[in-house]
């Protein structure tokens, strides 16, 4: 259904802005994917996710331009790099509970923001780096359309996967370390672990679109690492509904429309933002998806 | 050499001084609702730009400084009542959401009635520096370190000798017995915000003179002050003054000794480390989970 979606969009675009916005929409639904994974069915929060996106941009910029090594093994190799980034803070990090694990996500991601800032003669600092088209066996992603059929099938990919990931015993687990991890753990669930897992899959995607993001845009700031971005990506992921994958990639294309068409109205745009993720929470604390259905639910049963 | 020391000492206990205050308004926030607030940065925002403001519009300084923080805890009041109480029940992630959405509310209210222009108060009594052993020390910073001084002491007596603010106190040990002795919840709740925003307002308005203050002044020390309360403890009011200073002065003699441009970074990697090898915190209780 989603890749019907994904394929019919385009009809009503009438022009590449359309295509733009469609592709930004559809990498932080990968990304919201991939975090939802981890905040809505193994219940961790991550303030700090910016960072790991920021790293896979930068990988990917740096080894491209500097190194001179090709896109796709750039962009794998960030991706390893972060994924045992992960992996070695996961561990300690993840023992932490609430909003002690809300704070070192969230001071992780602030201090790659800032090293990205400062390290000026590597990542070239405030100013940015500008990087090449992404191109593989002769053949090179360009234009807007372009990357809208690749991000499109990258993005009914990682949705299949997290959708099996959630089916299979590892999505079980997880789910029992949301409702108890006590419980889980009683019961035999290595729930450190499986935390752990969740942690560096969703830093992985987060890290890939990252070098994707880089590669379209063809340049980029440390701004892509900052705190607020990652506000922005759990946002998303909370806003369109915890555990529920179709939930985070609508709250991935609200949220990227949003600031387009509030842009028409500029001196309000953040008090606009403000409120609406107030307001959401307030009267949704479940997300919009899951609030929706079940209001669905009981129209039907009414009748 | 020991001149210089005394100089970093001497900007780190300024700095630190106010992300102690702005860790007692997130402990105080946090003890009697569970909540972590966010916005506590932007009440130190808007007590720094709203006394800056009319003083600038030519309100002399006393009633300046009060109005700004009749104004700070009139927004903490409303983001209690607002915002917080009508999501009481909600998970952790959404009320962290709902604070980070006023706080961004609130830095684009302060972008429309205001602007994005840096503002300053001048300095309360002089800009004459005072020599210290080879190190100078500004009237300001003595200003900063009194005013704390006194809010520290004044919060002390307030929750350990008045009626109310036991209560406050006994709330956060356990609400459903507060409520059975006859304390109002909801009283203490928004209390508990009013006072937080206070003691923001009183940060930002001592601490603008030397730091200046911008519409986004709040966010890195809203950041910093909820380090703080996490470095000492959530919840534990000393050890939301112990965190600030800690921090205040391990980023003065960092950006000193080591790199300016790290200075910001600083609070992160000790809050990291603390929290890998105690994961409550310096003073934190050790909590155990019922099941």
């Amino acid at each position: 259904m989603l890749a019907i979606i994904i394929a019919s969009a385009p009809l009503g675009f009438s022009n590449t802005y359309f295509y733009d916005v469609g592709v930004n929409a559809m990498f932080n639904a990968i990304v919201c994917v991939g975090l939802n994974l981890l905040i809505g069915y193994a219940g961790q929060i991550s303030l700090g996710h910016a960072g790991f996106f920021a790293l896979g941009a930068y990988g990917s910029a740096i080894l491209t331009v500097t190194y001179g090594v090709p896109p796709i093994v750039a962009m794998l190799l960030s991706a390893a790099v972060v994924g045992l980034l992960a992996f070695v803070v996961g561990r300690p990090i993840l023992k932490l509970k609430g909003h002690y694990l809300a704070m070192a996500t969230l001071g992780i991601g602030i201090i790659i923001h800032i090293v990205l800032k400062t390290e000026s003669k590597i990542t070239g600092g405030p100013d940015g780096m500008s990087l090449d088209n992404f191109s593989m066996l002769g053949f090179t992603i360009m234009g807007d359309r372009m990357w809208y059929w690749v991000s499109g099938v990258l993005l009914v990919l990682t949705v299949w996967l997290a959708l099996n990931l959630i089916d299979s015993p590892v999505g079980r687990a997880l789910r029992a370390v949301h409702g108890s991890e006590v419980g889980a753990e009683v019961v035999g669930v290595d729930t450190s672990s499986y935390k752990v897992l969740v942690f560096v899959v969703s830093a992985v995607f987060a890290s890939i679109v990252g070098s994707l993001f880089a590669h379209k845009n063809g340049f980029i700031t440390p701004d892509i690492g900052s705190f607020f971005h990652s506000v922005e990506l759990v946002t998303m992921v909370v806003l369109g509904g915890m555990a529920s994958i179709f939930g985070a990639l609508i709250g991935a294309v609200i949220l990227t429309l949003l600031p387009q068409i509030l842009a028409a109205v500029e001196q309000y745009e953040a008090m606009i933002l403000g409120a609406i993720m107030m307001g959401t929470m307030i009267f949704m604390p479940k997300g919009l998806l899951p609030s929706i259905v079940s209001s669905v639910k009981r129209l039907g049963g009414g009748r | 050499m020991f001149a210089a020391f005394l100089q970093y000492l001497f900007s780190g206990l300024t700095s630190g001084a106010i992300y102690a205050l702005a860790g007692l308004g997130f402990a105080i926030i946090y003890n009697s609702s569970q909540v972590i607030n966010f916005a506590q940065g932007e009440f130190i925002m808007i007590g720094g730009m709203s006394s800056a403001t009319l003083v600038a519009s030519g309100v002399p300084m006393p009633l300046a400084i009060s109005l700004a923080m009749l104004i700070s805890m009139a927004a903490g009041i409303a983001l209690e009542k607002f915002a917080i109480e009508p999501a009481r029940n909600s998970d952790v992630v959404t009320i962290i959401i709902i604070t980070i959405g006023a706080s961004i509310f609130m830095r684009g209210a302060a972008q429309l009635i205001w602007d994005k222009e840096f503002h300053s108060l001048p300095a309360f009594s002089g800009e004459s520096p005072i020599a210290v052993m080879g190190a100078t020390l500004m009237p300001q910073s003595l200003w900063v370190f009194a005013v704390s001084g006194v809010v520290i002491v004044a919060l002390w007596w307030f929750f350990n000798r008045t009626m109310f603010g036991k209560a406050m106190l006994g709330t956060s040990h356990n609400r459903l017995a507060a409520q059975l002795v006859g304390v109002g919840v909801k009283k203490v709740l928004l209390a508990s915000f009013a006072l937080s925003a206070l003691l923001g307002a009183v940060g930002g308005i001592v601490v603008t003179p030397i730091t200046f203050t911008n519409y986004e002044a709040g966010i890195m020390l809203g950041l910093k002050g909820f380090s703080a309360a996490v470095l000492g403890g959530l919840g534990n009011g000393g050890g939301a003054i112990v965190g600030g200073l800690i921090v205040g002065i391990a980023e003065a003699l960092a950006s000193g000794y080591l790199s300016s441009a790290y200075k910001d970074a600083i609070a992160f990697v000790i809050i990291l480390f603390v929290l890998f090898f105690m994961p409550n915190g310096l003073f934190g209780k050790r909590g155990t989970d019922r099941v």
